[in-house]
């Protein structure tokens, strides 16, 4: 293992001399109910070994059956990636030996992949639109887990001995793998992390995977090689892997192309290898480099028979598709008329369905974005919580506004009372009513706090009778004072007026 | 002539961890090499028109409803486990791989 430090070149000088060139592939766990190959729970987190069939842990004598809703899912995410799905397609055997995997083999897709050639139109931040070319999308199964116990860093290196947990062996996976992607020049880190990002969306939208990158639902490996400016042969590539976080995606990325340029300058050459990467130190280690072991020996599944598409299957998943997930965001900032950045700000919290369920109960577009953004977020902060996590709900906004709009509390104290609804106090309603904190508009309490405020600041009568509207601001304060800030201010205004004979 | 190489049989020796002496490597290369001439004299009798053939009965979309069925137990799926820590199977670090 190599434990010495690389040399880098700072990114944009690396940028001047080389162009990137990147590739994909991107592991999507599906969340059908059961396993690929068998109707073992596809669950995370249970007890280990407890969602497991023999064809699970590849007992002699099991056969495996596909799970037709996993092909469909496949389907559809080669649909939505604007692939070709094919006629006809089968399963094959992957052959390695490791512990993750107790048949010896992985029952994967070899030379004829379920989607292939497609495409995905990446919108990067500041709009403009990268394509990247989809060379296959193909059925598989995940291994089971390893977990190196002993030794001081939980990594393989130095561990006494590994556990297996065989939960997760035969969860369905899909594997999305890019063409080769050129052209993105400096933009590559931000691509890398914009395409997991679209892929990502994409699974969510068809609700064929959880899509938790934390649990490993999506992983990607990154594929990274530097050419020089002009040259028309590829660089040696290197192959990062699990790289598994929209952050981790883009350093991954550009942390190789800074390594690669110092091992070019150098006058080395790139050892073709798999890399790992570590987010604490936001670097990458040498893994092994490309050997016998990669010779997989892949041959057809002769336990699964081939895999025939109809075009009426194909167009029945495809009417199934949702709206893409660009096309809908664009569809929504149109409908709230929110600016650029606005709408980023919306997307980055990860709140747009919020917004949308919102609006849809009954709010208007700016008063659901001034509560999301605002008060919730403010107080998710607080609480060092995601906004969603923090149980307020599109109810409870429209709630709260409809309190408003009927003047019976003000914007004030619905602030407050959203403080008590994250605090589990009940509803909004139902907080005003035991807290007793309904705005004062009996007339005479109010007009009482009015003549006090109105005997108290004689100078600031003056001045309003003088024509400064804006000083009824300073009567507002012992009103509100009085009244512990329950007075609906339009009121009080209106009373202001009157009393003062101003009113039209 | 064989079809096969002594090379080729240790390089797939090699690969599905399977130990040969020398004596094996030498039959072993003579017995492949007559099963892989048998099957190439299959190839010059279809014509190029002929598709491969991976399974010999015509079936296809063989397929199971996404409906969850009985499982093992954590203990009956480590009844055989040379050796096992809680629920989990127990096995020797393993760096080649990796």
């Amino acid at each position: 293992m190599t434990s010495h430090i690389d040399e880098l070149v700072d990114f944009d000088v690396a940028l001047e001399k080389y162009d990137p060139v990147l590739g994909f592939e991107v592991h999507v766990e599906l969340n059908t109910k059961t396993k690929m190959f068998s109707a073992a729970p596809n669950v995370f987190g249970d007890t280990p070994n407890t969602n497991v069939t023999p064809v699970c842990l590849g007992l002699p004598g099991v056969l495996p059956v596909v799970n037709k809703t996993a092909v469909e899912y496949a389907i559809m995410i080669g649909l939505a990636l604007n692939c070709k799905i094919a006629e006809r397609c089968g399963f094959a055997r992957k052959n390695y030996f490791y512990p993750d995997t107790p048949k010896n083999f992985q029952t994967s897709q070899y030379d004829d992949p379920i989607a292939y050639d497609g495409w995905i139109d990446i919108e990067l931040e500041d709009g403009e639109v990268f394509r990247v070319e989809i060379e296959r999308a193909h059925m598989e199964e995940d291994a089971g887990k390893l977990t190196h116990m002993g030794g001081s860093t939980g990594r393989i290196q130095g561990a006494d001995y590994s556990l297996v947990d065989y939960n997760r062996s035969g969860v369905p996976l899909v594997e999305i793998v890019t063409k080769t992607i050129e052209g993105a020049g400096k933009r590559a880190p931000e691509l890398a992390k914009a395409y997991v990002a679209a892929i990502r969306e994409i699974v969510k939208a068809l609700d064929v995977s959880d899509a938790k990158m934390e649990r490993g639902n999506v992983r990607c490996d990154a594929n990274v090689s530097l050419m020089l400016k002009g040259a028309e042969k590829f660089g040696t590539r290197t192959e990062t892997k699990n790289v598994n976080s929209l952050r981790a995606v883009e350093h991954a990325v550009r942390f190789e192309i800074e390594r690669h340029a110092a091992v070019l300058n150098s006058g080395a050459a790139i050892v073709q290898e798999t890399r790992h990467w570590h987010e604490d130190t936001r670097t990458t280690t040498s893994g092994r480099p490309k050997s016998d072991a990669d010779d997989y020996r892949y041959f057809p599944e002769p336990d699964l028979v081939p895999v025939v598409t109809t075009l009426e299957w194909i167009e029945e998943l495809r009417s199934r598709l949702p709206e893409p997930p660009a096309e809908r965001r664009k569809r929504l900032q149109a409908d709230w008329g929110y600016s650029d950045a606005e709408f980023r700000d919306v997307v980055n919290a990860g709140i747009t369905e919020q917004i949308e369920e919102t609006i849809a109960a009954g709010t208007t577009a700016a008063v659901a974005r001034k509560w999301w953004m605002g008060e919730i977020a403010r107080l998710a902060n607080a609480a060092d919580k995601d906004v969603i996590d923090l149980g307020v709900t599109p109810a409870t906004i429209v709630e709260l506004n409809s309190l408003i709009e009927a003047k019976k509390i003000n914007d004030k104290i619905a602030r407050q009372v959203l403080e008590y609804v994250v605090g589990g106090e009940g509803t909004p309603s139902e907080i005003v009513e035991k807290r007793s904190l309904a705005v004062v508009n009996d007339d005479s309490a109010l007009g009482a706090a009015v003549d006090d405020a109105i005997a108290a600041m004689p100078d600031v009568v003056e001045k309003i009778k003088a024509g400064k509207m804006a000083a009824i601001g300073a009567l507002m304060g012992p009103v509100m004072k009085a009244t512990r800030g329950q007075a609906d201010a339009g009121r009080v205004r209106e009373l202001v007026l009157e009393k003062l004979g101003l009113a039209g | 002539m064989s079809a096969i190489s002594r090379e080729d049989v240790a390089h797939l020796a090699h690969l599905a961890h399977i130990e040969m002496s020398d004596a094996e490597l030498d039959k072993m290369t003579g017995e492949l090499g007559v099963i892989v001439q048998a099957i190439a004299s299959v190839s010059e009798a279809a014509s190029a028109d002929v598709p491969a053939t991976t399974h010999p009965i015509a079936l296809t979309n063989v397929f199971r409803e996404d409906v969850v069925g009985e499982t093992l137990t954590a203990e009956e799926a480590l009844m055989n486990a040379p050796d096992s820590v809680d629920t989990r199977f127990r096995v020797p670090a393993i760096l080649d791989g990796e």
